[in-house]
């Protein structure tokens, strides 16, 4: 089942044509790849999907329902969570209230479509409300094994953990669809290699996993499918032994290495 | 000399009201907003013109001093959320100075320059709160700070809190983990503002005559100044920071020294406060409110 696609999804900016005319389709329950040389439109493809650009001409459609255009906050409700290549992490909070802004619209007057009624019932019943809030945050936290950082300011991670409490952060909205922009950029080997594991586990609990990554090892070892940009165009997709195989991916990446 | 203090210590009520909407929308929000004294304006006048001209009693013209302000940081606030820092600074502090020059001009309703008199002391009971006899009067401001207080605490400690602070920290964040940035921008503006409006509504009553010259640019300064010197995003630093700032600003005054001091010692002081405060402490006196969680849950577990 197709979780999510694109249809010659197009994005400019001015004369850069910085993802042309893709055709991108991530399959339920699957890790998709999403590799390229820099500056193939790999971010630019995501941010495209998640509202916070907006196409210049082409369509987005998650669960076959067009969200082309519709606003970030809303294309997280629906079920689409991300991570961003370089940290956007609320560095000023702790490392629990990152998670706990993610179950931001779990509860109260958000979760009920904007009543009156319940928004006065969640600040009634605060303490309830919260302690349902961080007790779920505090699970995710169990799951990466962060729990003892919890009141540490997220600025005051290490570099891998931090990208961990984004990822953290990301599943506590509950998503369908995680999109992972380059999670392992910065970690040593074994950090890699943790996160890896991670990745799989979150798959196993049904979450469908778009990442873009240019470890290679990482890429051919966890996806399940791999698609490659270049320049902003769709350059092949297709199984890690195809993508390995395939003559224009191997120009395309030598290509870049020769300069 | 003590009845003076007593003076300090009702403005600093008033101002206090006003710092903790000005620590919503830029302590929380991260908006540098400059128009609390629009706001203070606004209240004031809705509980001067109320009062005088409709016989209402103050505690009607209370609530309708706070939706009026609220409505016009709705107003002020759509249109400006697109600008940040010192765009949006420029246009709030355009807006200020708009409701000034309505009020000095408007003279069929503000009295133009010469304002209103002759507003009636708040009743309560039976019992006429007169802002002459100080200390029922201080008693009233202290309750309605340790309200305000209370309420924003608590929203503080709500996910909507929690929600305006990751706006502040990074909007993309923040809309790609479900929040809608442009509705909590409103509200902050719009609680700013409301209670900013209840601080006028006071004002009105504690002096008993409103004139536009009361409201200038310089109380919004004067309310950026108690929020920095308290500390961003900490309420009680508001409430510290109004005092001060009074206590400051009163101080030839208090002093007897008001002879020798000139008045325009109060604007040099306040440049210099902000210009030190970011040199030497950025956070503030008291810093921003950090919450930890969990506690119970740890206990729970060590002693296991
Ligand atoms: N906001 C923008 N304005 C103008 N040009 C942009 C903008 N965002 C991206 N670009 C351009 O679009 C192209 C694709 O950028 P993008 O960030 O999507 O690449 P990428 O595949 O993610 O690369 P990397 O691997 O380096 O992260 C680049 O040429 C970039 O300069
Ligand atoms: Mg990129």
């Amino acid at each position: 089942m197709i979780l999510l696609e694109t249809e010659a999804l197009t994005r400019a900016y001015g004369g850069v044509v910085a993802v042309s005319k893709v055709d991108f389709q991530v399959e339920a329950g699957l890790i998709t790849g999403l590799i390229g040389p820099n500056g193939a439109g790999k971010t630019t493809l995501f941010n495209n999907m998640t509202g916070l650009d907006v196409p210049s001409s082409g369509k987005v459609f998650f669960n076959n329902k067009d969200i082309t255009g519709f606003p970030a906050h809303k294309i997280c409700r629906m079920g689409i969570a991300r991570t961003f290549q370089n940290i956007r992490l609320f560095k000023e909070l702790s490392v629990v209230e990152n998670v706990m802004i993610g179950r931001h619209f779990k509860t109260g007057k958000d979760a009920t479509h904007g009543r009156f009624l319940n928004a006065l019932k969640s600040y009634v019943y605060l303490k309830q409300e919260e302690q349902e809030i961080y007790e779920a945050a505090d699970n995710w936290l169990d799951f990466f094994d962060m729990s003892q950082f919890k009141n540490e300011l997220a600025k005051n991670l290490p570099y891998g953990r931090q990208r961990e409490l984004e990822i953290a952060r990301a599943l506590a909205t509950d998503p369908k669809l995680l999109f992972l922009d380059e999670p392992a950029a910065g970690m040593n080997p074994q950090e890699t290699d943790h996160l890896m594991a991670t990745i799989r586990k979150i798959r196993d609990l049904g979450i469908t996993v778009v990442l873009i990554e240019h470890d290679m090892k990482l890429v051919m070892n966890i996806c399940d499918t791999i698609t490659v940009l270049n320049y902003g165009m769709k350059l092949a997709q297709g199984t890690p032994r195809e993508i390995k195989h395939n003559p224009s991916v191997i120009e395309a990446y030598l290509g870049k290495e020769e300069e | 000399m003590f009845n003076f203090f007593l003076l300090i210590l009702i403005y600093s009520g008033i101002y206090a009201l006003m710092a903790i909407g000005q620590n919503v929308i830029t302590g929380y929000g991260g908006m540098l907003s400059l128009c609390q004294a629009g706001f203070f304006a606004i209240g004031s006048y809705a509980t001067a013109i109320l009062a005088t001209q409709f016989g209402w009693s103050f505690w009607a013209t209370l609530p309708v001093a706070a939706l009026l302000s609220a409505v016009f940081g709705l107003l002020i606030g759509l249109p400006t959320l697109r600008l940040k820092g010192d765009y949006l600074a420029i246009a709030t502090l355009g807006f200020g100075e708009i409701v000034r020059n309505v009020l000095n001009n408007w003279d069929s309703l503000t009295n133009g320059p010469m304002g209103i008199q002759k507003i009636p002391m708040p009743d309560l009971f039976g019992f006429t709160i007169n802002p002459y006899r100080k200390y029922a009067f201080l008693v009233m401001i202290i309750i309605f700070v340790i309200i305000a207080y209370y309420l924003f605490q608590r929203l503080a400690r709500s996910r909507m809190g929690r929600a305006l602070t990751a706006v502040r920290e990074d909007e993309i964040a923040a809309q790609s983990m479900g929040i809608n940035i442009t509705k909590y921008k409103v509200y902050a503006f719009v609680l700013g503002a409301a209670v900013a409006g209840i601080a006028g509504s006071l004002q009105a009553v504690f002096s008993l005559s409103v004139t536009p010259g009361t409201y200038t640019f310089m109380v919004s300064v004067m309310v950026l100044c108690m929020v920095v010197l308290g500390g961003m995003g900490n309420f009680k630093a508001a409430i510290l920071g109004a005092f001060i700032i009074q206590l400051i600003s009163y101080f030839p005054q208090l002093t007897g020294l008001s002879s020798v001091i000139p008045p325009q010692f109060k604007q040099i002081l306040f440049g210099l406060i902000l210009v030190v405060m970011m040199i030497w402490r950025p956070q503030g006196l008291l810093g921003r409110e950090e919450h930890t969680y969990g506690k119970k849950h740890a206990q729970k577990r060590g002693s296991k």
